[in-house]
């Protein structure tokens, strides 16, 4: 196991008490190096709350988050950026940075504090916004960019963070179809041919399914199951994490598992 | 470690456009350009005004000091207000860059966290209800208004960082604002309480002013404003993170709670030393950050020194104005930075919308 997730719980405003939510109930999960893993479940099950404490954004409260054997606390932040990039599923800067400015904010964890970006770091962001099909956006303004376009920039920042790990936030939420299977595509091609170690946390069963090849089913900050997709990816599942009826088969087209919702349990 | 290579989305090799864009190139000229305007204004500042006078017999040193009435003029009357305002103007400006980046708000000036607020009400205590002692050319004015800055800063931090140890921009916002309209209105409540001769002195005090009259005022705020400074140095790459998203600053390694913390106290003792000095002069914080966006793009390692450059220059050339317009009335110069900042300020809205 690569980055490991023991026992961990999670509570936000747990200083104050106000409004705690308890997003995580002592779960473990455990991520092996260079595999594509989905974290799926319904709103609330803790997905986005897991995915922050892998990354260091988050502490948790009980437990520990490893990488490589390592616990995070004893890395320095910059550190573990230099090994994790988060993919979140919108970013919204308050100023009009271009494309290659955002890109280039990937370098940061590689830079000293008063360390300028020199010609490697741009062709690291180059190379980047090339893999994600965004070099003619360049010197664009973020702002001004399509879902499609902004998602594969931000993916391309986080490329330019060199990672072994990239944690994606349900990536493609806001996409329309042909951007989504597009971005799909990219990050199967970045977990195979560079064997990146890929977690996304995504509400679609069908895109997780035909890229992911383990799961993690959550529900109410637990894990329900996790294992090979083709194992834990059932209608029984389904009915489990959301309630759902639901036909899983196989497509014979696609040549992976799908699911289409028949109605909602009662 | 994740390596790409130049090869499309869907797997087709695109023409490599290594982007040539070096931010060194860019932080050189920028510097050289804007740091030629801002020793230009504050070189040739000191020669205008009611009475001319040249910088060639100003600065010829074979005419003694007490017979050269052009240096007496350009050393002694005009050249410590142009140095006050380059002061003042740099300080300001480069506080509004860090308070629009760490606020997440383009529209958020030095003022909007109640500091300056915080300031006047101390200034008006002091002018109001006596103690508004002159020690040699040392005045208490100044030094009450930092302690009020000081004051209404501890309040609003002490209000933003209540649920732990980040600090909440969206507190500290909604805070600074609150704390604004509260003291202001102490600040009517005790110039209620004055008399013509105080309320005058007050209002004077509040338009904001450079006539400090003298280098040692200007000698006693600068080791505040070099500390702020200094420590605005270490913010810019942390400010561009911060201001693109807190998370994935934090994901990129950026110690998030420093960094605001950093921000937020080294901005507030800019902003305080500033306005110590000259009075809450408004709009620079604002106008000087948003034409120098116009100017250069929005990366903060850019814009921070050339906004704290620019300041300098715009400040000293709407004081200029202030001298000269009504000539030999001098007006305060609060009232052209907001002639000039407002209407700039409502083309931006309108622009943006």
């Amino acid at each position: 196991m690569f980055l490991i997730a023991d026992r961990v719980s999670y509570t936000y405003n747990r200083r104050t008490g106000v409004e705690a939510v308890k997003a995580l109930r002592d779960i473990s999960v455990g991520i092996d190096r260079g595999s594509f893993t989905g974290v799926i479940g319904p709103n609330g099950c803790g997905k986005t709350t897991l995915l922050k404490l892998l990354a260091g954004v988050h502490t948790p409260d009980s437990g520990s988050i490893s990488l490589d054997g390592r616990p995070l606390p004893t890395m320095s932040k910059r550190y573990v950026a230099r090994r994790i990039a988060v993919v979140p599923q919108e970013t919204h800067p308050a100023f009009e940075y271009t494309v290659l400015e955002m890109a280039l904010m990937g370098r940061h964890p590689h830079l000293g504090p008063f360390q300028l970006e020199g010609p490697a770091d741009l062709a690291i962001a180059g190379e980047a916004l090339a893999a994600t099909g965004t070099s003619h956006l360049a010197e664009r303004s973020y702002m001004s960019l399509s879902g499609g376009e902004k998602q594969r920039v931000i993916i391309a920042s986080a490329l330019t963070q060199s990672p072994e790990v990239l944690l994606l936030d349900e990536p493609t939420a806001s996409l329309d179809l042909g951007y989504q299977l597009e971005v799909g595509l990219l990050l199967r091609r970045l977990n195979r041919e560079r064997s990146a170690t890929m977690v996304m946390a995504t509400h679609d069963l069908n895109l997780a399914a035909s890229l992911c090849d383990t799961l993690v089913l959550m529900r109410n900050g637990r894990v329900l199951a996790s294992g090979n997709t083709a194992d834990v990816l059932t209608s029984a599942m389904v009915r489990q994490l959301y309630d759902v009826e639901a036909d899983v088969r196989v497509h014979e087209l696609a040549g992976h598992l799908t699911v289409v919702p028949l109605g909602r349990l009662s | 470690m994740i390596t790409v290579d130049s090869a499309g989305a869907d797997g087709t090799p695109l023409p490599r456009r290594i982007p040539r864009s070096s931010i060194r190139g860019r932080l050189t000229a920028t510097l050289l350009g804007f740091g030629m305007v801002a020793l230009a204004t504050c070189a040739l500042a000191p020669l205008v005004g009611t009475t001319p006078i040249s910088l060639t017999r100003a600065l010829d040193p074979a005419i003694p000091f007490e017979q050269n009435v052009d240096a007496q003029i350009f050393f002694v009357a005009r050249l410590p207000r142009v140095l006050a305002g380059a002061l003042v103007g740099s300080a300001l400006a480069a506080a509004g860059v860090v308070f629009q980046a760490m606020l997440r708000n383009p529209l958020a000036t030095p003022f909007t966290l109640g500091v300056s607020a915080g300031a006047s009400l101390g200034a008006m205590l002091v002018i109001v209800f006596g103690g508004a002692l002159t020690f040699g050319s040392f005045s208490t004015v100044p030094a009450a208004s930092l302690a009020g800055a000081a004051a209404a800063t501890a309040v609003v931090y002490w209000l933003a960082t209540r649920h732990g140890h980040a600090i909440s921009t969206s507190v500290l916002l909604l805070a600074g604002v609150t704390l604004n309209s509260f003291l202001s209105a102490i600040i009517m409540f005790v110039q209620y309480l004055a008399d013509f001769a105080q309320v005058y002195r007050a209002a004077r005090w509040i338009m904001g002013d450079l006539d400090i009259g003298g280098y040692d005022t200007l000698i006693a705020s600068l080791p505040l404003v070099i500390a702020a400074f200094a420590l605005f140095a270490w913010l810019p790459s942390s400010l561009n993170l911060l201001s693109v998203d807190k998370d994935a600053a934090a994901a990129r390694g950026v110690d998030v709670p420093r960094a605001q913390r950093l921000a937020f106290f080294s901005a507030s003792l800019a902003t305080s030393a500033a306005v110590s000095l000259a009075g809450p002069i408004g709009f620079v914080g604002i106008v000087v950050p948003h034409l120098v966006r116009l100017l250069v793009g929005v990366d903060h390692r850019i814009v921070l020194p050339a906004s704290a450059l620019f300041g300098a220059a715009f400040l000293v050339a709407c004081d200029l104005v202030a001298r000269t317009i009504l000539s030999p009335v001098e007006i305060p110069v609060g009232i052209v930075t907001a002639m000039i900042g407002g209407p700039f300020f409502l083309w931006l809205l309108v622009r943006k919308s």
